[in-house]
């Protein structure tokens, strides 16, 4: 362990804040997109027009039983293909993985928030929409003001954790060259061969950060816990 | 879509197509297996530790479950295939006798093994926690020993109960297996990647590769729900009818 050298990670700071910068907004996009969609797709599963339900079903069940190595390089193929159906385009438009990794991972993790949030929706009395629609509050009204509050309040901690391991997942771009933390670090370390210290300092940031993350998570059950 | 691709020979390669990814599928399932058998013991441990009266048991329990837990997995491939062998000079000196296939064989189970562990272990320790504390009493209050109770009294309740969530670990594992295509391990996705390379023909491959995790998944759901009802005490669980 003689000849390491972690002066390497000083130089390449600048490099790895920009790709801690893309896997963080990648992180946030998604969740906040994959949290809308889940929730739309929740709604759809418990809805009772039956081939509504059945579709947001297969499409949650498809997406949770596949890798999400694998969704990755389906976007990443098929996005300019689709793209260029939609639009009639003559040539498939470049998109390039920094981009198609956005539409696979609200796709992909709406899948998971859909059943977080589904959940959550049947967690919450059956009383309280039944009152809603007493009042006269349409469907969108008990659920925007009425049911969705409460049920997203609840599964707070559990969007948390979610939130956590899609922050983890984002890695997988790496292997697309993307430049997230992780594909900036491989870049780094292949290029002034410090494979060593890069990996490790790679995997002390995101268990400081994660590790960080998951207690407040934590933290914020016991207090949601107290509430209730 | 056009199913003769399939079917024609890999260039510079024996054999079709299928045959690849039957290969490669071969790979996962074995990494899967072995990993879960390594998970599953290791797991059962800690998680058991995280349940006793030994403070200094609880805090390893729960720092080796962060630690796992808290570290993406492709980095934890990248620690197990390149600084772990780099880092302790007898694993180097062992790997360097192994043919490259095996180093990411083992390297796959080992990475995958602790990583699932880790969250065996949560689930574990929850499933022992879940029991009525009369359990541990009625056991000792009997004469049995602490390693007694867990393994007549605690143990056989908790793991019926972790059933479900213990199921979809297992798929997440078998999808987990898709990440050591990092280190270059020719599993089912590794071997779906080259064929749309080789072949241009990403769909059907992808396609292929799709079908096949779902098959894998739903029949490893089937398996568990199987022996859910196996080992199912009738009137003890929810859902044991």
């Amino acid at each position: 362990m003689g000849d390491l050298d972690f002066d390497v990670i000083g130089r390449a700071l600048p490099y790895l804040a920009h790709g801690m910068q893309y896997t963080v907004q990648l992180t946030v996009v998604a969740f906040a997109g994959g949290v809308v969609f889940g929730t739309l797709l929740a709604l759809a599963r418990l809805s009772s027009f039956k081939p509504l339900a059945l579709a947001a079903a297969g499409y949650v069940n498809l997406m949770r039983s596949i890798p999400l190595l694998l969704v990755i390089f389906w976007f990443y193929f098929l996005a300019p293909v689709l793209l260029q159906s939609l639009t009639g385009a003559e040539r498939p438009p470049q998109i390039g993985a920094e981009r198609s990794a956005y539409i696979t991972f609200i796709l992909f993790e709406a899948a998971y928030f859909c059943e977080i949030m589904r959940a959550g929706i049947q967690s919450i009395a059956k009383g309280q929409a039944a009152a809603g629609f007493a009042l006269g509050l349409d469907y969108w009204q008990v659920m925007r003001r009425i049911v969705l509050p409460q049920a997203f309040r609840n599964m707070l901690p559990v969007l948390l954790t979610q939130a956590i391991v899609l922050f983890q997942d984002v890695s997988l771009v790496s292997l697309l060259n993307v430049t997230d933390f992780v594909g900036a670090a491989v870049k780094i370390a292949q290029r002034d061969s410090r494979v060593i210290e890069m990996y490790l300092f790679v995997a002390v940031v995101y268990f400081l950060l994660c590790f960080a993350l998951s207690s407040g998570a934590r933290r914020l059950q016991l207090r949601l816990a107290i509430v209730r | 879509m056009n199913f003769d691709i399939f079917f024609q020979q890999v260039p510079d390669g024996d054999g079709a197509w299928w045959q690849m990814l039957a290969s490669g599928l071969q790979w996962t399932l074995l990494v899967a297996l072995f990993a879960w058998i390594m998970a599953f013991a290791l797991g059962s441990l800690v998680g058991v530790a995280r349940t006793t009266e030994k403070r200094w048991l609880i805090r390893a329990g729960n720092a080796y479950v962060e630690l796992f837990r808290n570290i993406p997995l492709i980095v934890q491939f990248f620690l197990w295939y390149f600084v772990v062998p780099d880092v302790i000079p007898a694993v180097k000196a062992w790997v360097i006798t192994l043919d490259p296939t095996r180093h990411q064989f083992f390297t796959a189970v080992v990475c995958l093994g602790f990583f699932t562990s880790a969250r065996i272990a949560e689930q574990v320790r929850s499933g022992i926690q879940s029991l009525a504390r009369g359990q541990r009493n009625a056991g000792y209050a009997i004469g049995l020993t602490q390693t007694q109770t867990y393994r007549y009294v605690l143990l056989p309740m908790a793991y019926r109960i972790i059933i479900p969530p213990l199921t979809s670990e297992l798929m997440n594992l078998i999808k987990n297996t898709a990440v050591a295509y990092s280190i270059g391990l020719t599993e089912l996705f590794f071997r779906t990647r080259e064929m749309g390379e080789m072949t241009f023909r990403y769909f059907e491959a992808f396609a292929a590769a799709t079908v096949i995790y779902v098959l894998i998944a739903l029949a490893a759901n089937r398996v568990m729900a199987w022996i859910e009802r196996r080992v199912a005490v009738p009137g003890m669980i929810a859902g044991a009818h």
